[in-house]
């Protein structure tokens, strides 16, 4: 049975249609992409799946559980976890807190008022052991806002995964992030558990068809091809989409 | 971070430092409680600063800490300044702190109530409905006339004494004690609540709600807890002030209260829980030195003062502020560590 | 029962007449201008001073209200409030509850602080009788006059170039201004003329509404609730919203006088719970 799947998804914005008929199935695991052209409607099903925004039509299953109507929080509970295209950081928060968030909320003890910060064990464990393992431990007290981009984008990744995610939504982790330290961020990628099932959407198709088990494409907001890399790089319809782009297979 | 100790002791260790009473905030209460000796012949203004600065307590909570614009913090105040007039007229409770228990529930339950028309909307839209919700009591209030006393306010309140030992006296000797007292423990409570996990929630949905729900945050169910205890201690001082004066009146629901609030954490500075406190008594200082002068058209130079910080600029005078606690910090001790210079 | 529509619908019209330029203001500048009512008190002072005081013909007293107010509208916003367009919402309810303290203190030191009444004119005075409703001929004028001018402001907004550059400005800013439309120049007299008509507003108010210092506290909580529940988008929103509510007050006091106001503020709640953006807005998150 599938682990996350959309079911004739739809969003209408008055007269615009952003996707239709997106079905899509990932099986526990995979590690699916989503490629297409700037405005195909994306981030649009990301914010679908991850409840930012409600469909017009169709539903989508987790875990076999219709989530359609959940909002986001419970949806992060159930276990999906999503990082944004453009960080989407608590500036004024360190690391440390940032982290030991979404750890306190996986663990229950968000909402202790009595309770210091800290004061529990399990999660100041979790939050040194994520920081280790994002390379972040050397910036882990200071401000976000003033952290370098790429560490910011790690520590974007680490926020999801700091929620022990079954399924995680990646939305172009690569973007903006400078040559310099792409090294890490997508050495971060590869190593991420083979039990979450990651689906990813990028632009840098090296990443792409290095990561991806298996790729749809997303046109205009409707499905176009869905497959193995190899296939839809050879594809005429996706060649033509791209307007002749060179497709590394 | 020690290299011997394992990380996970320095980082438990650096966020108990971090929420321990520093020096320079134990030096504060000292000082605060001193003013009971130190200055006998003052404590009725001393009390009407106390509650001030547990109102502006309140406000910071919710505008400092969790972001929520609101110009109706008086709603909560003058319900439970009503309700505890009431408490003490008709005998229902004669026991003050018990009453004012009661009283700051009531205003809680407000709060609660109210807390959904905070959730959606923009600014304004917050903005107004908090507004609305405070005018529309004062409405209630000068209707029920035969209850409330309407304009002429709440006549014939008697306090009984403080566990039936300590009378509320003319000079305010008892009415200050009380007061401190009380600001003191709401303050103990606050102080908690936000070094408390769920404290650092509110500060992540203040700064991104969009993120803070991605990560599993329940966003609305965290702003109306906030809101609806913010509420509760906006009632405390509400029977406070009741309870020191023996009187209530249709004013404590006016716009003028609400805005002469905002002005007074904006003085002392939002979001390291001091603000209020410390706003509370510079706006006191003001009143009393400006009231000497021209009494009638106080309300022409604290107009002009909001004029002019905004002017100025709310960020330099922030910087100004925490110029001035940096120079007193390097006499020793933080004032508890502003959120943002966390890590500095 | 008709009376009472009657005086709603005065009542109503002059609340838009008071309230649209506070509209206009922050649809199109996104300022939450809380001084608007000083604006109107000081078109009621306006007139006061120049009809009662200086023996000025009403009919004259009214426009040079509206000058002068307009004008006193340019000068602040050229001199203050272009200081705090970018701040953020807070520091703008900040400065303009800072305004209005200042401007009642200031009114209250110099007219004093008791209601005024403005001399109207023998010919306005008195009813007519017209199918049985008793319709007071002040109210008459006041419908009237505010009907001609929400006809003339939809005429000004939908038809002339001004207009439709307004209009360009308070649906998106920067491509407003992208397009070469001065958005500064359109802000300075658009504001201007809102502060115009708020004056305009309180001079012909004063005899329904009341005019002391106070005023612009007093019936700020009107404005807003004709802003919120109207929407910012149009004219046409806040006009409906103005007449709702003024029927609505007017019908309130008269059927349940113990609650008076309570139902304009619970009308206000409940359309603020069921559409925050207002009955007649767009959705835009501000």
């Amino acid at each position: 049975m599938p682990i996350l799947e959309t079911i004739g998804l739809e969003k209408r914005f008055g007269g615009v249609t952003a996707a239709h008929g997106v079905s899509l199935a990932l099986e526990k695991g995979a590690r699916h992409a989503l490629i297409g052209p700037n405005g195909a409607g994306k981030t649009t099903v990301i914010n679908l799946l991850t409840g930012v925004l409600r469909p017009t039509a169709g539903s989508i299953m987790l875990d076999g559980r219709d989530i359609t109507a959940l909002p986001p929080y419970q949806r992060v509970r159930l276990g999906m976890a999503r990082t944004f295209q453009i960080n989407q950081l608590f500036s004024d928060l360190t690391p440390l807190e940032t982290i030991g968030l979404a750890v306190s909320e996986r663990l229950g003890s968000g909402s202790d008022w009595w309770r210091l910060v800290g004061s529990r064990p399990a999660v100041t464990e979790e939050i040194v052991e994520i920081g280790e393992r994002f390379r972040l431990t050397d910036v882990m007290h200071e401000r976000t806002a003033i952290l370098p981009y790429g560490k910011q984008r790690l520590l974007e990744i680490a926020l999801a995964l700091a929620c022990r995610p079954h399924v995680l939504l990646l939305d172009e982790p690569a973007a903006g992030v400078p040559d310099a330290e792409r090294h890490e961020l997508l050495a971060t990628i590869a190593a991420l558990p083979k039990d979450v099932t990651v689906l990813l959407i990028e632009h840098d198709m090296d990443l792409v068809f290095s990561f991806a088990d298996r790729i749809s494409v997303l046109v205009n907001g409707g499905l176009l091809v869905e497959g193995a890399p190899e296939d839809v790089a050879r594809d005429p319809r996706v060649k033509a989409v791209y307007l002749g782009e060179e497709l590394d297979a | 971070m020690s290299a011997m100790l394992p990380p996970t002791h320095g980082v438990a260790a650096f966020l108990a430092r971090r929420a321990r009473w520093s020096p320079l905030e134990i030096a504060f209460w000292v000082f605060a409680f001193a003013t009971i000796w130190l200055f006998p012949g003052k404590h009725l203004i001393l009390t009407e600063t106390a509650i001030l600065a547990l109102f502006a307590l309140s406000l910071d909570l919710i505008l400092g800490y969790a972001g929520i614009i609101s110009l109706g913090q008086a709603a909560f105040f003058g319900l439970a300044g009503y309700v505890s007039g009431l408490l003490a007229k008709y005998g229902i409770v004669n026991e003050p702190v018990i009453a004012l228990l009661v009283s700051g529930l009531f205003a809680a339950a407000l709060g609660f109530v109210t807390s959904f028309l905070v959730l959606r909307g923009s600014d304004l839209t917050r903005l107004m409905v908090t507004l609305g919700v405070a005018l529309m009591l004062g409405e209630l209030a000068n209707r029920y006339s035969n209850i409330t006393g309407g304009a002429d306010g709440l006549q014939g309140v008697t306090i009984a004494p403080i566990f039936g030992m300590f009378r509320f006296d003319m000079f305010g000797h008892t009415g200050y004690v009380y007061c401190l007292i009380v600001l003191f423990v709401c303050f103990v409570v606050v102080r908690r609540i936000v070094y408390s996990p769920f404290g650092l929630s509110l500060r992540s949905l203040k700064g991104n709600p969009l993120r803070a729900s991605a990560i599993g945050i329940p966003v609305s169910r965290r702003l109306v807890a906030v809101y609806t205890v913010s509420a509760g201690i906006a009632g405390i001082a509400g029977g406070l002030l009741t309870q020191t004066t023996a009187f209530c009146s249709l004013d404590v629901f006016s716009l003028e209260r609400s805005a002469d609030l905002l002005l007074v954490l904006i003085i002392g500075g939002t979001g390291y829980l001091y603000g209020g406190l410390i706003g509370a008594v510079i706006y006191k200082f003001l009143q009393d030195w400006i009231a000497g002068l021209t009494p009638q058209y106080w309300q022409f130079w604290i107009g002009l003062v909001l004029v002019a910080i905004v002017l100025v600029g709310r960020e330099r005078v922030d910087g100004w502020v925490a110029a001035a606690r940096a120079a007193i910090v390097r006499l020793g001790g933080r004032l508890v560590a502003r959120p943002a210079a966390l890590g500095s | 029962m008709l009376t009472i529509l009657f005086d709603g619908l005065a009542y109503g019209m002059l609340l838009f007449v008071l309230a649209c330029g506070l509209s206009v203001t922050l649809g199109l500048m996104n300022f939450i201008n809380l001084a608007h009512g000083a604006f109107a008190m000081a078109g009621g002072y306006c007139t006061v001073i120049l009809v009662n005081r200086l023996g000025v013909p009403f009919a004259l007293g009214l426009p040079i209200a509206f000058l002068v107010t307009a004008a006193l509208g340019a000068l602040f916003e050229r001199t203050l409030y272009v200081h705090v367009y970018r701040r953020s919402h807070l520091d703008q309810v900040l400065f303009t509850i800072g305004l209005v303290f200042m401007s009642v203190a200031a009114v209250d030191y110099v007219m004093g602080s008791s209601q005024q009444f403005v001399l109207i004119p023998e010919a306005l005075q008195g009813h007519f009788i017209v199918f049985g409703i008793g319709m007071s001929k002040y109210r008459l004028l006041i419908i009237l006059i505010c009907g001609l001018l929400t006809v003339a402001l939809q005429l000004i907004i939908g038809k002339t170039r001004f207009g439709s550059r307004l209009r360009a400005a308070v649906d998106d800013q920067r491509v407003a201004r992208g397009l070469g439309i001065n958005v500064g120049a359109v802000f300075a007299i658009t504001f201007a003329f809102g502060s115009g008509l708020a004056g305009l507003g309180g001079a012909l108010g004063a005899e329904i509404l009341g005019l002391d210092p106070t005023f612009p506290l007093k019936y700020l909580i009107y404005f807003l609730i004709v802003v919120t529940v109207g929407g910012t988008s149009s004219i046409t929103g806040p006009f409906l919203a103005s007449i709702l509510l003024g029927i609505a007050d007017v019908a309130g006091k008269y059927y349940a006088p113990k609650l008076g106001a309570f139902v304009i503020y619970t009308i206000m709640i409940m359309v603020l719970i069921w559409r925050p953006q207002g009955l007649f807005g767009r959705s835009a998150v501000r």
